[in-house]
């Protein structure tokens, strides 16, 4: 378990010098403030919104569909590429504390970015009375964190993959595309589509977690998302070893 | 300390090492020696607990390099043969990482140490991105010492070094070696016969020699040879000196001074021989043993196994 934190501080330290997280944190700050923005004016002109946590949570889970691929993409295919990972590998860690620690150190970069996204919410707070609904904003929060989670598991299994950090972001990329848009393939109430339907993160975040109501259900799905790919993720390292 | 049997790795379907079957004793230097491609880097990735083999057995410090890998790995000091590191670490960043992975006890007070033993004191705030080659082979080595490892497996450890840096690494080979295992790798023949107690070489994925540097060479030095060097020479002396008792041939270079004499084993020909040139009327300005070094029993070895491979 120490072996999991000494690796995540580390991959959580170098966000911290790596031009692509400062690209991607950019990225969503300017876009987020723009649509807030837009979202707001048009809102306050028209008079037909309700602001509340959404208004911004909304937009965050796009831009962190398209952006956390980014932030996953180099955490073992460049240490694949560059040959580090041979020391890692003879380092007493396991294959498994070595892929949870990267992913922790991925969760932890990106929950920053999203603590640092709530002046939004915040500021919405302020400009309205009686304020926003502070229990939507929290349990929309923690639907946002839950899909990070698991779109980051799959970044790490998908890294672990290629020895091209750019690769495995666009592959990353594809595989959560494909979750996020099957929901709305399916359609009928054949035994097939409702498997489909299950497996598509939307339904799981925007039925339940961004109405107010943390449905366990939908916890587990992300959580199970997460320690499936986790677990591919180390499988993957480990075979790695046998070719 | 180490001891393989039978240790065979397949890649795809080309076998990089085949059978291999050799033991290392505890504060033993044992050299491992052959052309690029031989099998090296792969025989040195099974023993750090990188890759498991395909078939056969590795054992270091008593632990099975597949069934308690992390045993082995705990004990094993890896350095290999390019040194990966993370450019956007300092030096002292890096060992602290590498370190708190191997839990190692009072981790700040180690590295210093560790920077003195491999003399990067000075260049320790330093990013590993802006050390040169010969010194990002020192931060590896310090890196594979942090631990205090049982056994040190060191993959060429002085490739891309200057002169000065290939003596002093050597001599901190030699200083480590009196206290652990070393197993190391190198295609440079002169660094296996100064460091190393005892030599495999290897090739083509199989050892085609064991021994200590010395016996090695003895085994190609069955008939001795001496070098002559004369004023000038004639064909007739020539003649008069291969039939002297115990001389089994004479060449001549030709426009060269020196002649080069074969010898019977068990003859010390060399009265005989000076004797001889004074009395034919030539000038004797030299005469000394041509020895043998290792470099030729490994041409001659390798070479050996490459033609049965072609039979």
């Amino acid at each position: 378990m120490r072996n999991v934190w000494i690796v995540a501080r580390r991959e959580f330290r170098h966000y911290f010098v790596s031009p692509i997280a400062y690209a991607v944190a950019l990225f969503l700050f300017v876009v987020l403030g723009i649509l807030f923005y837009v979202n707001v004016s048009f809102g306050v002109q028209s008079g037909d919104i309700t602001p509340d946590g959404r208004l911004v949570m909304g937009p965050m889970v796009t831009l962190l569909l398209l952006t956390v691929p980014f932030l996953t993409m180099r955490l073992i295919a460049e240490e694949t590429g560059s040959g580090t990972i041979e020391l890692l590998l003879t380092a007493p860690v396991r294959d498994g504390e070595l892929v949870v620690g990267k992913w922790l150190g991925a969760m932890g970069f990106i929950t920053l970015l999203l603590a640092l996204t709530w002046i939004y919410p915040v500021l919405l707070h302020r400009m309205t009375t009686p304020g926003i609904d502070q229990g939507l904003l929290l349990s929309a929060t923690l639907g946002v964190l839950l899909m990070v989670s698991a779109i980051a598991g799959i970044g790490v299994m998908v890294s672990a993959l290629f020895r091209n950090s750019l690769a495995a972001g666009f592959v990353t990329l594809a595989v959560i595309l494909v979750l996020w848009v099957i929901g709305g393939l399916a359609s009928g109430s054949s035994g097939a589509s409702e498997i489909v339907r299950y497996l598509s993160f939307g339904d799981h975040l925007f039925d339940n977690l961004f109405q107010g109501v943390v449905d366990l259900g939908d916890v587990l799905y992300f959580v199970s998302l997460t320690v499936l790919s986790l677990f591919v993720g180390s499988q993957i390292v480990e075979s790695r070893r046998w070719r | 300390m180490i001891s393989t049997s039978g240790l065979t790795k397949v890649y795809g379907v080309h076998p990089a090492i085949r059978g291999l079957t050799f033991e290392a004793a505890p504060r033993e230097i044992l050299g491992f020696l052959g052309p690029n491609g031989a099998g090296k880097t792969t025989t040195m990735r099974i023993l750090a607990g990188f890759m498991p083999p395909t078939d056969g057995r590795a054992t270091v410090a008593g632990f099975d390099v597949v069934d308690q890998s992390l045993e082995v790995r705990r004990r094993v000091g890896y350095l290999p043969e390019t040194v990966p590191l993370y450019p956007d670490l300092t030096v002292t960043e890096y060992l602290d990482y590498m370190g708190s992975l191997r839990h190692v006890p009072d981790l700040d007070r180690r590295i210093e140490e560790v920077l003195e033993e491999v003399a990067l004191v000075e260049r320790s705030e330093s990013y590993v991105g802006n050390l040169s080659k010969g010194l990002r082979q020192r931060v590896g080595l310090a890196q594979a010492l942090l631990h205090k490892p049982q056994v040190l497996i060191l993959d060429e450890p002085t490739i891309g070094l200057d002169p000065a840096q290939i003596i002093e690494v050597r001599r901190l080979i030699q200083e480590l070696g009196k206290e652990r295992t070393v197993m190391l790798s190198t295609h440079i023949l002169s660094e296996a016969q100064a460091l190393c107690d005892r030599v495999l070489i290897i090739n083509k994925g199989v050892i085609v020699a064991e021994d200590t540097p010395a016996n090695l060479q003895a085994q190609l030095a069955g008939a001795e040879q001496l070098i002559l060097r004369v004023g000038s020479h004639d064909a007739a002396l020539l003649e008069s000196l291969s039939r002297l008792p115990g001389v089994a041939r004479v060449t001549a270079q030709p426009g060269s001074e020196e002649l080069r004499v074969e010898t019977s084993p068990g003859h010390d020909v060399r009265a005989r021989l000076a004797r001889a040139v004074v009395e034919k009327g030539f000038d004797l300005l030299e005469l000394r043993p041509a020895g043998v070094s290792l470099e030729a029993v490994f041409l001659q070895l390798t070479q050996d196994a490459a033609g049965e491979e072609n039979d």
